[in-house]
């Protein structure tokens, strides 16, 4: 099976189990707390790897496929960390009628990650995000705060290239 | 009671009813798909969906509660038409390979399609989803094209069994049933006790097929195939051949066994008594001699595996006897291969049992006494019923036969061991019997037995008293131990079988539509078959079997001695439950 445990390998330092034991702890392990405890923990690493799940399920008590599952369920919870650049490719409307799947597409297979990805070098992360209010500009991704827009499919490999 | 009419009959039904249950009553069959009683009732494949008067939509029968003066309609146009289409719309993203399908003729689904008529199973073909097999087990194989996401595993894994190694990913049309972070099932906690199987109403879930090695083994003139069968399948092959749930099918089962061309037919519960003598010598030691106690039975390789991950700390508690078929096995390559002069590694022993967690169990370290396993090839009642198929041979018909000699002789305490409580009342047979050197008058012991997830006796016995509990289903196990680690209960001897009901309804039995399961005490049909023939036999005790006092006289010695320990008692290791 292609297996979905992150690649990047896990950073996470003794200050953050701590952090996030407390965090377990403060929620009284029942089992309608699981959503909020995924969310603080993502706060507190960014995503959510197998050694956070894992932490999670052992403290609680529950199986590790329980934590999975919802963590898959909702998108508001990732398995990659961010990448150094974080690139998001807006699917607004407007930009999606502007040719923005192209631009996801070809954004996928120069940096070689799926949307939710990131990187093994750990320095790009790709999402497929939602209007970002810059409709005028269309198609428009962003790398970390900067914006760039009319964007053709040629123009990836010199948005990527610049920060190589 | 309320009242409710169901297709303009009045009919008075209990208030907790759901409409279900109710049109049941009534004797009206509503088809359902994900429902399963009492452990998955989530409403979500819509195929139970019924016209209940003044409701805006249709119904899910399932989970829709009766209230009083309700009209409930169950096979209108709309309904019929509203099951189809949903029954199409599944059916559009589903492998419909079914000529190869290990499930063909015994699939819910496919039965669904011929009941509701659907006459163009691609009415929707579209976008699919496909998905590599999981084949990374001994027990057992998942192929997410055939899963049709009902969560009846889902459910047999976490609500019965408290494993949850099964669970669905995703979302929208890309939800599967999944393990975490889509990981190979033996990289999980699974247990291997195959309920998800019999849950299960495709082909998506199924045991590991080791027919095609038995098949080889019988045609090798240089192999002398001898098998042995599981106490419950006598009470559940016959399900294979259509014949009524609890049917006792163990002379048929022996003719057809030497019809395949075994060389040997025995019995495993010839092994379920020899194991009885050295559980129940073990447990009156570790009491004697106080060791740890209470001590828990390991029969059940499902359990054993589930202690080993979940419960490492009573590691010590299980016995360290081997479960019958290891014992069994082991007994073959020994006494028997130097009573016949055939040499053990020209035995093939070939195992039949209620289980897939056995094909499991012959791999683990400490089951190979004589430098060979003691076990060759364990199948499936399932997989026996389909051998019986393929040779063509007319099992319902054959006339009634013996197993052979000298390992084919079995008491009906070792009958017993299939159903829930029936070690434990086995055992009971033995040690009151040894403790107080008197027989018993009765060898019913009542409050171990029937189909409650948990039970629990005490017995004066020469003096002692006697504290027993048994918990069959890993769920009930779970609840058992805890309540024992916490201190709240306390017992000498505890029997565990990781499945619902114990061996008779194990992950390896045929598999009953979820409206038969839904409808009838599945595991109480079977064990009755097993109690009555236990009613009949002369020999009801273990220690009365003339076969095991002359393997103990012949060549074993004492129960519990040098050679006991050498072939018939194994060792266990803690296991990573994440």
């Amino acid at each position: 099976m292609a297996k979905k445990i992150s690649q990047i390998p896990f950073k996470g330092t003794p200050e953050q189990e701590a952090e996030l034991l407390r965090i377990i702890d403060a929620h009284a392990a029942a089992r309608g707390e699981l959503m909020p405890i995924l969310q603080e923990a993502q706060d507190v690493y960014g995503y959510l790897p197998i050694e956070v799940q894992t932490i999670i399920a052992k403290r609680m008590g529950i199986p590790l496929e329980e934590v999975y599952g919802i963590v898959t369920f909702y998108t508001q919870f990732s398995l990659e960390p961010k990448g150094k650049y974080n690139i998001m490719v807006c699917l607004g409307t407007a930009c999606y009628v502007r040719g923005a799947g192209e631009i996801l597409e070809r954004m996928k297979e120069r940096l070689g990650i799926e949307a939710g990805g990131c990187t093994i070098d750990g320095k790009f992360s790709l999402e497929a995000c939602r209007c970002i209010g810059a409709c005028g500009l269309a198609p428009v991704l962003m790398v970390n705060e900067e914006v760039y827009g009319r964007l053709t499919v040629d123009d990836v490999d010199r948005i990527v290239a610049k920060y190589e | 009671m309320v009242n409710i009419k169901i297709n303009g009959i009045t009919v008075s039904v209990p208030e907790d009813s759901t409409v279900l249950e109710a049109a049941r009553l009534a004797n009206i069959r509503i088809p359902t798909l994900c429902y399963l009683k009492e452990i998955n009732a989530i409403g979500s494949c819509r195929i139970c969906v019924v016209e209940v008067k003044g409701a805006k939509t249709l119904v899910a029968s399932c989970v829709h509660p009766v209230s009083e003066g309700m009209e409930v309609f169950t096979s209108t146009p709309e309904v019929l038409e509203s099951r189809k289409q949903t029954l199409e719309l599944i059916l559009s993203d589903h492998d419909r390979r079914c000529l190869s399908c290990v499930k063909s003729n015994r699939c819910e689904l496919q039965a669904l399609a011929s009941e509701l008529g659907v006459d163009d199973e691609g009415a929707y073909d579209g976008e699919k989803t496909t998905h590599e097999i999981d084949f990374s087990t001994k027990h057992m194989y998942r192929d997410n094209n055939k899963c049709v996401v009902c969560r009846r595993c889902v459910a047999a894994c976490d609500k019965l069994q408290s494993v949850g190694v099964l669970g669905t990913n995703d979302r929208g049309f890309v939800t599967k049933v999944g393990c975490a972070f889509d990981m190979d099932l033996d990289e999980t906690a699974c247990v291997s006790c195959g309920q998800c199987i019999v849950a299960c109403p495709t082909g998506a879930l199924s045991e590991v097929d080791n027919t095609h090695e038995i098949w080889a083994a019988l045609a090798d003139p240089t192999k002398h195939v001898v098998v042995q069968t599981a106490p419950s399948v006598r009470v559940t092959l016959g399900e294979e051949f259509g014949l009524p749930i609890g049917t006792n099918v163990q002379g048929r089962m022996a003719a057809a066994l030497r019809r395949l061309g075994f060389d040997k037919v025995f019995d495993t519960d010839f092994a379920a008594d020899l194991t009885i003598m050295e559980e129940a010598t073990e447990l009156l030691e570790r009491v004697k001699h106080k060791g740890t106690l209470p001590m828990i039975t390991s029969c059940s390789p499902g359990w054993v595996r589930f202690c080993e991950q979940f419960y490492p700390d009573m590691i010590p508690n299980l016995s360290t006897c081997k479960s019958p078929q290891q014992m069994f096995g082991a007994i073959v390559k020994s006494y028997y291969a130097e009573k016949t002069g055939i040499s053990p590694k020209d035995i093939v022993v070939v195992s039949i049992m209620p289980c897939v967690a056995k094909k499991f169990e012959l791999t683990r370290d400490d089951q190979a006494a004589n430098n060979v396993p003691d076990v060759d090839i364990s199948v499936s009642t399932r997989e026996l019923g389909r051998m019986i198929r393929k040779a063509g041979i007319q099992f319902a018909d054959l006339p009634d036969e013996e197993f052979d000699s000298p390992l084919g002789l079995g008491t009906g305490a070792g009958h017993i061991f299939g159903a829930t409580g029936g070690v434990m009342e086995a055992a009971l047979r033995t040690a009151v019997e040894t403790l107080t050197g008197e027989r018993l008058d009765a060898l019913e012991f009542e409050q171990v037995r029937g189909t409650d997830g948990i039970k629990e006796a005490s017995y004066s016995v020469a003096g002692l008293d006697v504290k027993v509990g048994i918990a069959n289903g890993l769920g009930n196990a779970r609840k058992l131990l805890d309540s024992v680690k916490s201190g709240e209960k306390q017992y000498h001897f505890i029997e565990i079988m990781a499945c619902p009901g114990g061996c008779v309804n194990g992950g390896g039995q045929p598999v009953q539509f979820a409206e038969v399961r839904n409808f009838t005490d599945l595991k109480a049909l079977r064990a009755k078959g097993l109690y009555d023939q236990d009613q009949t036999e002369e020999l009801r005790r273990s220690h009365d079997n003339p076969d095991i006092k002359k393997l103990y006289e012949e060549y074993l010695g004492e129960p519990g001695g040098y050679k006991s320990h050498h072939l018939l008692h194994t060792s266990y290791k803690a296991r990573n439950a994440y």
